[in-house]
């Protein structure tokens, strides 16, 4: 079969099976829109060269495979010791039972379902619209299909300085839950938010959030993906960047059979900084793809993408990360660097970095590595009377300390290192078993 | 405290045998001087000893206190109060010297059963220590040994040793690559560790160091065997004429 028609195949078998959204008003459109763009490029095949290390059949298949809930135990909920506004999502539902009043100063916040049968709505110059760009020059199904067929989301906008964080917890209820969640934050002039994301969701998660922060916005965004060992992902973030905005983003994914995050980030405003990081520890049948492309489109703006993967036990890293500078951007300051530490032979870290620059004064630069661990540094620090599992921990953590150091809240990273450390505790005495 | 006896060790991967036979005898408090000249094995016992991988012991035995050392996995022998100030310190990019420091120091206290030091007591600790070797906070915040001059990163072993108070210290050309003060620093410190229940192992090149740290007993060590065992006048021979007229006598 030719690939054009083996891709309409598995669109038709996935659509088939997904309730269409009714309502009117702007969303209608938007969907509408969205579909459009999903039918003419269809799901992606693995022939696909976006998709050549990663294998998209469990996301296209028509329905989620089964996932068990994962028992964290008497381990806390990511970002606990925070003082933030709780939104929880069960299975991608938004349960009002469980989260806290959608109320707070500097912020507004609107479920989707609510917001989009109106005929106005700010939201409609973002649901959508960072979607459909970032669909050039690279072709994203995924996110084009959430955009379309989204169940649930929500519409943030932030006016000032968030008072709290906004925490949105994705609990993970059904054992072949399909949920697709589509949210639109945008951060006006001079506003501030911090956005927590945590828990695994659904057996299978699609996700879109769009992003637009406006000159001098500044937006952080921290995120920890579930650990349900059968879980599978595919995420996307699509931001817009005006003049002086600041946007970071910090990912932690421990575990999860398939998590494929992509980035799509336009700098759009002179001197806006954008910052991607991301830590993952995978331990066996754990596949990681992190697809990051950020395109420079204005002078003095600065990018980093910092991306580090700890694997055994035959996990695979994947990293697709790319700096487009745009004429005109001079003065571009892009730095880009992913790394993997193999813990055995039997892991594999697939890397394809990318510049490509249509401007002359320009700082761009990027590495990629793929190593083990410093045997001769082991040594040392057990010469030391430190036992080899705390020492390989340490090792690790400092392997992966230039990615957390990418959250700036200090309470928040010593919240993502203790559970760095909780997992390598585990998964070392499990080798050792 | 320190008993070796008739250790042969080769190299794991390869079929080269590099010790042939050494026999060293440490008593409580006493301090011996292994010299030698390069090749000879002096730092590959010091290594099997604190057990570092990639050699095989064809032959003989290695006891602290008894304690058949060659069986334990290195962190055990640390525990056991052993300790190696390495010829070569090792870097470890994105681990802080303190942190370091302090994971070393409780490791140690929890393996014995005591309780770990708290925060505040640790650093006061440390602090202390590392002025005596002159070396300031800076140092102390930095990724270990990274971007430390020689001298620096011999101090800090010494450091390391002074928060350990390890029983038996093996100190592997502390002295190579040392000015006049920083010698004078290094030995100061180790002379500050000197005690009746704490025996040193000084591998050195030059007499120099032995001019600080005075040695009880010498031995020349070659060819993976040590061929002549002295009071400290060996050391001063040794500077003297040089390895040949030893080497020569023995044969
Ligand atoms: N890991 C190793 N691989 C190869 N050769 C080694 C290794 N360790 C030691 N040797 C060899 O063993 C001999 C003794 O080395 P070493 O113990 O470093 O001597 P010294 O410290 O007395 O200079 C040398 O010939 C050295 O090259
Ligand atoms: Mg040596």
């Amino acid at each position: 079969m030719a690939l054009a028609s083996v891709k309409e195949t598995a669109l038709a078998a996935r659509l088939a099976c997904l309730p269409m959204q009714d309502g009117a008003g702007w969303l209608a459109v938007a969907r509408t829109q969205a579909l459009a763009r999903l039918t003419a490029m269809g799901l992606p095949a693995k022939r696909d060269e976006y998709w050549r290390y990663t294998d998209p059949a469990t996301l296209n298949a028509p329905e989620a495979a089964p996932a068990a809930r994962f028992d964290p135990g008497d381990e806390a909920p990511a970002f606990d010791g925070i003082d933030r506004l709780k939104i929880v999502f069960v299975d991608g539902v938004f349960d009002a039972g469980a989260s806290d009043d959608l109320a707070m100063a500097g912020v507004e916040i609107e479920r989707l379902s609510r917001a989009g049968s109106v005929d106005i709505h700010w939201a409609q110059g973002l649901y959508g619209v960072l979607e459909a760009r970032g669909q050039s020059p690279v072709q994203r199904p995924f996110a084009a299909l959430n955009t379309a067929y989204a169940t649930d989301g929500l519409l943030i906008r932030v006016t000032g300085q968030a008072a709290r964080p906004i925490a949105l917890i994705y609990v993970h209820k059904s054992e072949t839950s399909d949920a697709i969640l589509h949210h639109c934050i945008k951060v006006e002039a001079g506003a501030e938010l911090t956005l927590l994301e945590s828990g695994p969701a659904a057996a299978r998660f699609t996700k879109v959030v769009e992003v637009e922060v406006a000159d001098g916005g500044r937006f952080h965004h921290i995120r920890v993906q579930g650990r349900d060992h059968e879980r599978r992902a595919a995420t996307h973030l699509f931001a817009r960047l005006g003049a002086d905005a600041l946007f970071k983003s910090f990912t932690l994914t421990a575990n999860g059979r398939l998590t494929r995050n992509e980035a799509v980030i336009e700098l759009t405003g002179r001197d806006a900084r954008a910052h991607v990081a991301g830590a993952a520890v995978g331990d066996g049948d754990f596949h990681h793809d992190d697809t990051v492309f950020v395109t420079h489109a204005a002078e003095a703006c600065e990018s980093r993408q910092v991306f580090k993967k700890v694997l055994k036990n035959g996990a695979t890293g994947v990293f697709q990360g790319k700096i487009l500078v745009k004429p005109g951007a001079q003065k571009t300051d892009g730095y880009q660097i992913s790394q993997s530490l193999l813990l055995d032979e039997d892991s594999q870290f697939l890397a394809k970095p990318e510049l490509e620059i249509y401007a002359d004064d320009v700082k761009c630069s990027h590495g990629s590595t793929s190593g083990a661990i410093d045997e001769t540094a082991l040594f040392y620090l057990q010469s030391r009377g430190v036992p080899r599992a705390a020492a390989q921990a340490l090792l690790v953590l400092a392997f992966l300390a230039e990615a957390i150091d990418e959250v700036e809240d200090e309470a928040i990273a010593e919240d993502i290192r203790g559970r760095l450390e909780g997992w390598l505790a585990r998964h070392a005495a499990k080798a050792q078993a | 405290m320190l008993e070796i006896k008739n250790l042969h060790v080769k190299l794991e991967e390869e079929d080269k045998v590099i010790l042939k036979g050494v026999d060293l005898k440490i008593g409580p408090g006493e301090v011996h001087a292994i010299m030698g000249p390069n090749g000879s094995g002096k730092s590959t016992l010091s290594y099997v000893l604190s057990g570092r991988d990639g050699y095989e012991v064809t032959d003989g035995s290695a006891t602290l206190d008894g304690q058949e050392l060659l069986e334990m996995e290195p962190e055990e022998r640390a525990a056991a109060g052993l300790f190696l100030a390495f010829q070569y310190p090792v870097e470890i990019p994105g681990v802080g010297n303190m942190t370091f420091l302090r994971t070393a120091v409780n490791a140690q206290r929890k393996a014995r059963g005591e309780e770990e030091l708290s925060a505040g007591d640790f650093l006061k600790v440390v602090r202390e220590k590392a002025k005596a070797l002159k070396i300031d906070a800076e140092m102390l915040k930095r990724p270990v040994n990274v971007g430390f001059s020689g001298g620096e990163k011999k101090r800090n072993e010494i450091l390391q040793m002074a928060m350990l108070e390890p029983r038996m210290c093996i100190l592997d050309e502390t002295d190579s690559g040392l000015d006049v003060d920083a010698m004078k620093l290094v030995s100061d410190g180790v002379n500050a560790l000197r005690s009746e229940g704490r025996s040193f192992l000084v591998i050195t090149h030059y007499q120099r160091l032995l001019d600080h740290i005075k040695p009880d007993v010498v031995h020349i060590m070659a060819a993976g065997r040590i061929i002549k065992t002295g009071g400290p006048e060996l050391a001063l021979e040794v500077e003297t004429n040089g390895y040949a007229d030893i080497l020569g006598e023995v044969g």
